[in-house]
């Protein structure tokens, strides 16, 4: 007997179409037809750049994820960005100080933060964007890059954000800052670089290089992750 | 003592030695600092607007983490919120005096903050290290002096955040006394002078500097007039003015005598014969070595 496939509504830009349940929000599209150009990426919840918000049905809160990873509701309606505009000031990180003075030049907006906590909320990586802006605006860089970690740039924060802040944007910044000037330097860093001049890897790289699509996506999924 | 202590941003800058200097004389009081964890900026400057209530998430939500302190038993005070800045002292304690008297403005913070695993409940005490140094008792302070600040001329400056409004005060607003009796305690002499309780012009400084010049000039004429050596302040921003705008001050006037400006507790620190190193000077722009070389450590 087959087993009938359960379908579900969700309203497209207002309008109503019948999906499979289960579906994440980029199935969705794709299933009514539309080709998604912009605002898809790797459709694993690595690369951010699906960032969506929808409403659920009876929610009073405009919510907000990743389309590849949030499965739809019934009746929940859908809209997609194509693209976060965000403020993305330009510098040379060889003349920058580690120092709150370089957030205020560069971005000023953080001292604008309210503590209002509704960039975190809208977070899909659920990092804690207010703390770490409000590390930054006591110069705590360190701490900010560390917070900051899992960011993907999906620009939800800075959408959602009532005091106009990018807060990906800055933590980037905080991160370059902490590599650059901040973090211990590490031995290990320096002794793999020179095996990668030395050639120890080539051999490696060659047999990625010339294997074919099926064979590298099984090597992929089977491999072996070292999690120190 | 285990004191809830709500640090801010300025402390954690161009604040440092005012940091440094209070935990350090603390901890030699046994008044330990438990910094609060994820403490965000106290929401500078007070909203003066009654229905803004968006401006006052920042205050409250730091009471929220005081009161997880509590529940998690790193402190042992009771319903008790340490500031040094009097900046962030007054912007919290105004925060916290609406929500103890609006209950139905601190139902929709809470509501907004429904992520937050506690709601605020009014409970808190926001003080000032002074305060909490007064209830100890200035006599008990006098008695752990080590190095007596004898025949140092100390001018204490009020400014307007430490005593107004009088709600929020730490003291009378008109004639206060607490940092008087707290330089006596260290066996200096506190100067009477009318420049201090005169604002210093405050956040003027980023856009109209002009004005802050022409302000602290006259408050620091005024506390060399009568005879202070150094003055001190427990606000980085009215340090800032008095101290740092001093350069600007002798451009413009040749003739200006520059007179150090301290955190009352780098004084505290030194009295209690707390080793300099530990805590330092390195903000005071204005070097306050040279007076206290010549009264207090006599090289």
């Amino acid at each position: 007997m087959a087993v009938e496939q359960k379908m579900v509504t969700v309203y497209i830009m207002g309008e109503p179409q019948l999906v499979p349940e289960g579906s994440t929000i980029i199935m969705a599209w794709e299933y009514a037809g539309f080709q998604l150009k912009k605002g898809l990426g790797c459709r694993e919840g690595f690369c951010g750049a699906c960032a969506t918000v929808y409403r659920e049905k009876g929610d009073f809160k405009l919510r907000g994820g990743l389309a590849c990873q949030t499965v739809v509701t019934d009746e929940m309606s859908l809209v997609q960005i194509p693209f976060v505009p965000a403020e993305r000031p330009r510098y040379n990180l060889a003349e920058l100080k580690p120092d709150v003075n370089t957030f205020k030049e560069l971005f000023p907006t953080i001292f604008r933060c309210v503590a209002c906590n509704t960039c975190s909320k809208a977070c899909p990586q659920d990092i804690k964007v207010m703390d770490y802006i409000q590390q930054l605006k006591r110069g705590d860089i360190a701490s900010a890059a560390s917070t900051s970690f899992d960011c993907i740039r999906c620009g939800l924060c800075a959408l959602r954000c009532p005091a106009d802040i990018v807060q990906f944007n800055a933590a980037t910044l905080a991160q370059r800052l902490y590599g650059k000037y901040l973090a211990k330097p590490s031995p290990e860093l320096a002794d793999r670089l020179k095996e990668i001049d030395e050639g120890k890897f080539d051999a490696e790289i060659e047999e990625l290089n010339n294997m074919g699509h099926d064979d590298l996506v099984k090597k992929y999924y089977s491999r072996e992750m070292k999690i120190r | 003592m285990k004191i809830p202590y709500f640090p801010g941003c300025s402390l954690k800058t161009y604040g440092s030695s005012f940091e440094k200097s209070a935990i350090a004389s603390g901890a030699s009081l046994g008044i330990e600092f438990v910094e609060i964890p994820r403490w965000n900026c106290c929401g500078v400057v007070s909203s003066l607007t009654s229905d803004d209530l968006m401006h006052h998430l920042a205050p409250v939500r730091n009471m929220i983490r005081v009161l997880e302190m509590q529940d998690e038993k790193m402190v042992d005070t009771d319903n008790k919120m340490l500031t040094l800045c009097s900046m962030c002292m007054n912007t919290l304690k105004r925060s916290n005096l609406k929500m103890q008297e609006h209950a139905d403005e601190l139902e929709t913070i809470n509501d907004f903050m429904y992520k937050e695993d506690k709601k605020y409940d009014g409970s808190l005490d926001v003080v000032h290290y002074l305060e909490v140094l007064r209830d100890y008792g200035f006599d008990e302070i006098a008695k752990k002096v080590k190095v007596p600040l004898k025949g140092l001329k100390v001018a204490p400056y009020y400014g307007c955040m430490l005593i107004r409004p009088k709600e929020v005060g730490i003291d009378d607003a008109e004639e206060p006394v607490i940092m008087e009796n707290f330089i006596k305690s260290l066996s200096a002499e506190a100067v009477d002078w009318r420049s201090r309780k005169t604002c210093c012009g405050s956040y003027l400084t980023v856009s109209k500097e002009n004005i802050v010049i022409k302000l602290t000039r006259k408050i620091l004429e005024d506390a060399r007039a009568n005879g202070a050596d150094v003055i001190v302040t427990s606000c980085p921003l009215c340090a800032f003015n008095l101290d740092n705008r001093q350069a600007l001050i002798q451009i413009q006037n040749p003739g200006f005598e520059p007179i150090p400006v301290l955190y009352f507790t780098q004084l505290l620190a030194i009295a209690l014969g707390l080793d300099i190193n530990e805590y330092g000077f390195a903000n005071n722009k204005v070097d306050g070595m040279p007076i206290l070389n010549e009264k207090i450590f006599k090289k």
